[in-house]
Formats: C-alpha cells, structure tokens, sequence
C-alpha cells in the first residue's frame, strides 16, 4: 500500500502547501514534513508529503532519467513501433 | 451474472460485456441485436447506420465540454466510425427535480454548438422530470442515423496492418477523475470532446480501401477497444509504450491515483486498425486536420500472442493488456 | 548511474548470470504491480525467482474486519469512507461493491482527510474511515484523528486494521516454511520507519536486503543489488532508494503515528496472529473508535475452503499454484482479496501473468 509520487512545492499556507508534478497541481499537508520549502521535491502519499527528496541522489536519478528521455523522445521521431 | 447491478456492469469492462451476452442480447434478439457501434440497417435506397447512447456524467460541466456536448459528439462518433456520414440526432432528457434552468440551458446551448460543428441536426426529442434524488441532476439520451454511401469500415484485420489513434490517450478521463478527486492543472487540461465524422471523412476519403476496423476508445478506454478487437482473433495487438501520445498531466494524474491511461475515456478520439503499408500516410493526413494534430502509430497487428492485446514497455520487457474487469478507482496501494 | 537507456539495463539485467537458483521476496504490494507493469518481471534473468509477500494491506486484512466494518454500517447506519482499494474485497459473505447496491452508503477517497472533510460537510451523518495500511499510511490516518480532535468533528471515527511490516517478515523467516534467498524491501514504508528495522533480516537471519524505489530503475537495480549481495555472502541491508529514504525514515511522522496508535498484536490472513504487528488506538482518542462506538456482532468469519491466500502470503505457493485461480477465482468474481486487490497478487499474475 505504497503508491507515492514525487511533487514540487510551489507554496505554503500553514500546514499544506500546494504541490505540482507534471502541471497537475494538488493541496497536500506538511504536517510529517515541518521544514519542507518551497521549491522542494517531496513525495506525496494519500493526500500527505510523506518525505522530501534528497536533492543530491535526486539529481543524480533526475540526470540519468533526463538522458533516458532524450533517448525515448529520439526513438519516437525516428523509430517505429513494431508491436511485435 | 452477479445477482444484483453492481457498478462494474456499467464501466464498459467484462462484467458489461457478460450482461450485454448473457442478459440483454440473450432476450431481446441474439440476431436482432447488432454489437458494433452502429446498427447498419438495408433499406431499398441503401445502408444506413443506426445508433444510441445514454449520457450520465459527474459533473455535468467539465473544462472542454459539457454532458450535452458529450451526449451529441459521442453519438456522432459511434456512427462515424462504421463509416456513415452521421445526418440526424434525438435528444432525450431526463431531468431531476431542482435542476437550475440556466445550467440546463448551458447544457443545451453545449449541445447545440456540438451538433452544428458535426454537421447534424437534432430533430426530435423528449422530456421527462424525476422526482429529486430519482436521477443526478441530469441524464440525456441520444439515438443518430447516418448514411452509409460506401463499404462498411470493417475488414479482416491481419498481422502487418498498423493501429494508430489521433492524438493523446486519456484526456477525458482523467480530467474528470482530477475534477473528484480535488485535483487541478497549472497550464490546464481540458476534455478532448470532439466529433470525429470530419476526420474520418478525410481518411476514407484519401484512403477507401485501408481502414480495417475503427472505433471511438470512450469508456474502458483503449485497452479496452484492443482487447475486443483481438477477443478470439488468431493474431495479437502489441503497444509500444514509448510510441504512446500522453500528456504529461495525464500520466502526473494516473501516477497519483494508480489508474492507467490505456484505460481512461476518450471522447475526441478514434483509434484505428489499417493497413500497414498505408499507417505513414493515415498519419499525415490526420496530423494536417486539429483534430489530428498529435497523431500517430502507436502499435502493430502481430502474430505473436493471438488473442491479446499486450504492452512493450520502455524495458523491453512486455506486458499483457488485460480486459478492464470494473470502473478503475482512485488508489493508493 | 552511468546507464544512459533504462533499455540497455534491462538488457544487461536479462544477462544476469546467476551461481545458482536464487529465491527472493519482495516485501511489499506495489512491487508486486510494478514489477510486472513496467515489464522488468519479463527480463528477469535465468534462476530468479521472485516470490511475493505480506505487502498488499488489502490482502492480509483477515475477514473478520470486513465483516464488522459491514456489519457496523447495517446495524448503525454508518456511511463507509474508505480508499478505492478497500471496495471490491470479498469479505466472509460479502463486500463493499455488493453492499453498495444494497444501499451502503459508501464514499472513497484518495485520503484520510477527505473523508474528514466529508463528515464536517455533512454534521448529520456518522462517517467512519476504514483506516487500513501500512506504516506509510497510518501516520495520514492518525492526522485525521488528531484534527477531528481539534476541530471537534463528533461525528467522525475510524476502524482500526492497520498493521506493521518488519514483524510479519520476521514471523516468515521464524516460519522457515519457504527458503528465501533475500528481500526486496518496501521504499515507501521505509521512508517513514527507515532503514534500520530491517537490519534484523540480515544479522539474524543472514538475509541480505534491498530498499527498492517504484520505477523501472530503481527494480533493477535493487534487484541486481540484492542478487550480488546473496551471491557474495554480505549479510547487510542496503538503500537503493536513497533519494526518499534517510536510515532513520521520518521521526516526525512516526511521532504523529504514536501518538495516536499504539502496537498491538493482529491477526494477518494467512499467517495468523504476530506479536506487536499491528495498531490500535490509544485510550486518549478511543473517542474516535468505530469498534467501540458501533457495537455489533457480525456472523462467525469464514474463508472459502479452496482459497489459498494464506499459503500464497507465506511464501509457499505462487498465485497460479492455487487450484481456484482462473477458474473459481477470477477478478471479477474473486474468491480471495488476493485476487481482487489492485496490488495483489493473483491480481497480478491473472492479469499481467498471460503472455
């Protein structure tokens, strides 16, 4: 029972703070999470911000991932689905 | 059958599918009872094509579209994609007691708009008022006929041909699923509630003889069209998952609430099975219309796997694409 | 983090080389999915097997609690607030979906505050919150509490199912019914209780363990992770998730947790009661106790005989083993919650396992 996912905190308003991820914005609580900051990633189960994610080993995934999409984006130009 | 309606027999899945058989069509006419989008019906001067719908919706007003401008495009489409050219619409309303008349008249202005950007007129109707708490503010029926001037679009479908779709998968369903689920879009996100007869059109019209099967992936969403297609079939349908048209909100959503895009509704979209040799040009044509802006080859018919539809993922790795069972709902395991 | 193209991972994962047979479990549910849905099951290497756990919350509710939540809402009235994962799960003579159209009033939502919200909205109606979960999840349940407390919101309470996961992986290594190689551990119970939990597995039981994020990525990597691990004998336990999970997890939310619940034994499907493996309310909020609050007898639980959820949560089978699954036990008509949760795992096989 741990589906979670990462947002960006764009403001805070007491104890939530309105968070967004791929233009989807959502009101979530810091209540777990007092020292959250705008600007920061954090991860978000049920309504909650659970944890923030370490910018550092973030980063380091975030550059892999970007890699990995750049690859994705030029496979869906040139490449042809098979389906097979 | 289950003793009782449950919920899931209405989400387009296989617990529809089993009352559609086992109940609806096993009484009112096996043969009568036609399974496509459109009943295509002989008469002496030639084919028409002959449907209806019935439109619930919570809420009855979404960005993009309203249950009136659902109710008209939706019927449009079923018709469309047998190939006719959709000509005259009815309207049904079913309203509950309470309902504001100035929402029942957006609804309606919705509609009207809806009807003159497909091109068919709404030529009959019918009214009735519930008691308040007998129906959700309101309901609306539809039944279209359009005429059939050339072929059917249905031939057999074989491994080689190519599927394709006009644009991003999911948009309407998951709008609606953010709307309850208190979710909101910083650039917006809007229903993709469309009619699809001007597309289409455009499509045979370049290509007569290619299309092999198409159908308007609403509720169930595409997954759910794959797996009736291959339903038996001695051929399978595989996705490329890096092929997919999703919008970054789409996915942020169904990310959010574990639902699949492949199975979300679309109400402006069509998804297509021609032949492969002609799915460049398709594509080319539909990307010079709006409506097809974002369109593209996201599969292929194979003859691997016969009878099911399946997913490659961006491992490698595939994945079956198994028939819905019931409406997906917001979760968090 | 050199890999360019999650693809040439999975390549490369595929031509793992395996010193011998290698069993290992992955501890929580949505593994189980996601393992299948990005399609890394599919690339596993030769010899890798992967055996499912306790970890779909869902799936190791016994009956008994369906059953009172059920019979709370015919006998008092209650309108059932519960996550969409709860609605389908057969109980002993039941479910939620089937309740429904009897008349259940039956609201789900995406969190617990929500249904919180749902009561303030609607003073005249009693709301209890099915407050099921993991360790990741109770903290959100305790929350909800706390704020019905401070905003005075009489009529909210919740029914108390949640349970902890490092006892119940610990009562399948004392079991020692199933030889398991290693663990996959779950990232986002992790993230609130940490790393050190689990460290038990490997220093007792010389059981090497992976902390594992959700994405394609981070399973492969795990994976690969807890494969060399096993094969070189290195009795640790390890983050492969860095990036959420701090070795100490989320003090804060695992204060919030206690304050409210306090351990208490449970009763989990399958395997029976575990000592202190699972959450109760404290005296101090049993103000918001459905238990308490709605008493009811509801009939004596029952399991179909034939199902084997219990033996699949030990370890001890794999779904397809199971002599109703595909046949008696389908999605649709689900014998067990195994079969029906989104993240179970005869869900998983019957609806991924098919190529």
């Amino acid at each position: 029972m741990c589906l979670a996912i990462p947002m960006t905190v764009k403001r805070i308003e007491g104890t939530r703070a309105l968070a967004e991820a791929y233009g989807v914005e959502k009101y979530v609580d810091i209540v777990m999470t007092p020292d959250v900051a705008v600007g920061d990633k954090v991860i978000i189960h049920a309504g909650f911000v659970i944890e923030r994610l370490d910018p550092e080993s973030a980063r380091e995934i975030e550059a892999a991932w970007d890699e990995y999409h750049r690859a994705m984006n030029d496979e869906k130009e040139t490449g042809r689905p098979d389906g097979a | 059958m289950a003793d009782r309606i449950l919920a899931g027999h209405g989400s387009g899945g296989k617990l529809m599918n089993e009352m559609i058989g086992g109940l609806i069509r096993r009484i009112l006419g096996m043969e009568s009872v036609q399974l496509d989008d459109s009943a295509v019906l002989h008469t002496e001067t030639g084919k028409i094509a002959f449907t209806t719908d019935t439109f619930t919706i919570t809420p009855i007003e979404f960005p993009g579209g309203t249950i009136g401008s659902l109710a008209v495009n939706g019927t449009v489409n079923d018709l469309a994609v047998m190939g006719a050219k959709p000509l005259y619409l009815s309207c049904a309303l079913i309203l509950e007691e309470g309902l504001e008349t100035a929402v029942l008249e957006r609804i309606l202005v919705s509609m009207r708009s809806a009807a003159d950007a497909a091109g068919v007129s709404i030529v009959t109707g019918d009214t009735k008022v519930v008691e308040r708490g007998k129906a959700d503010k309101i309901f609306i029926n539809t039944a279209g006929i359009g005429i059939l001037e050339g072929m059917v679009q249905r031939r057999p479908i074989m491994p080689g041909d190519a599927v394709l779709i006009n644009g991003f998968i999911g948009d309407h369903g998951i709008v609606i699923m953010a709307l309850r689920n208190r979710l909101s879009f910083s650039r917006g996100l809007i229903s993709d509630c469309a009619p699809m007869n001007g597309l289409i059109g455009s499509v045979i019209a370049a290509f007569p003889e290619s299309v092999k099967f198409m159908r308007d992936p609403t509720r169930g969403g595409v997954a759910s069209v794959l797996n009736e297609i291959v339903k038996g079939a001695d051929f399978g349908i595989g996705l490329a998952e890096t092929a997919l048209p999703v919008r970054d909100e789409v996915r942020g959503v169904s990310g959010m609430l574990g639902i699949d895009p492949l199975y979300a509704a679309n109400e402006g979209k069509v998804l297509m099975v021609v032949r492969g040799e002609d799915a460049d040009g398709i594509v080319e044509i539909m990307r010079s219309l709006p409506e097809g802006r974002d369109a593209a080859v996201i599969g292929r018919v194979s003859g691997d796997y016969p009878g099911r539809a399946y997913l490659e993922t961006r491992t490698g790795g595939r994945r079956i694409l198994p028939l819905l069972i019931e409406e997906q709902l917001p979760r968090i395991c | 983090m050199n890999n360019d193209n999650i693809r040439e991972l999975a390549d490369a994962f595929r031509s793992l080389r395996l010193k011998r047979d290698l069993r290992i479990m992955e501890v929580c549910g949505t593994h189980t999915t996601e393992f299948f849905r990005t399609g890394v099951r599919d690339v596993f290497p030769e010899g890798l097997a992967l055996i499912d756990g306790p970890g779909c919350p869902v799936c190791v509710t016994p009956n008994d609690y369906l059953d009172r939540a059920i019979e709370i809402a015919r006998v008092h009235g209650v309108t059932v607030a519960t996550f969409g994962d709860m609605v389908k799960v057969p109980s002993s003579y039941s479910s939620l979906a089937a309740e429904k159209a009897q008349g259940l009033h039956l609201e789900v939502v995406y969190s617990p505050l929500d249904a919180l919200e749902f009561a303030a909205a609607n003073p005249g109606i009693e709301v209890m919150f099915l407050s099921v979960g993991f360790e990741t999840t109770a903290p959100t349940e305790a929350v909800a509490v706390q704020r019905a407390r401070e905003r005075n919101i009489g009529n909210f309470s919740i029914l108390c199912g949640n349970k902890l996961t490092p006892p119940a992986v610990k009562a399948l290594l004392d079991a020692g019914e199933t030889r398991i190689d290693g663990f996959i551990l779950p990232g986002h119970v992790s993230a609130i209780i940490g790393v050190e939990p689990w460290r038990f597995a490997a220093d007792s039981y010389g059981k090497p363990g992976v902390v594992a994020g959700f994405e394609a990525y981070d399973l492969i990597t795990a994976t690969t992770t807890l494969v060399r691990l096993i094969e070189a004998k290195r009795y640790v336990v390890e983050n492969g998730y860095a990036r959420v999970v701090r070795d100490r997890g989320n003090p804060k939310a695992r204060e919030i947790m206690y304050t409210v619940f306090e351990e208490r034994d449970a009763h989990w499907r399958g395997i029976g009661i575990i000592p202190d493996s699972g959450l109760a309310l404290r005296d101090a909020y049993a103000d918001f106790d459905a238990w308490l609050r709605f008493p009811v007898e509801p009939p004596p639980a029952r399991e179909h005989p034939g199902c084997r959820c219990g033996d699949l949560l030990r370890g001890l089978i794999l779904p397809t083993d199971c002599g109703l699954f595909g046949t008696a036990c389908t999605p649709e008509n689900a014998v067990g919650p195994c079969m029906v949760s989104s993240e179970g795992p005869c869900s998983a096989y019957y609806k991924y396992g098919g190529l």
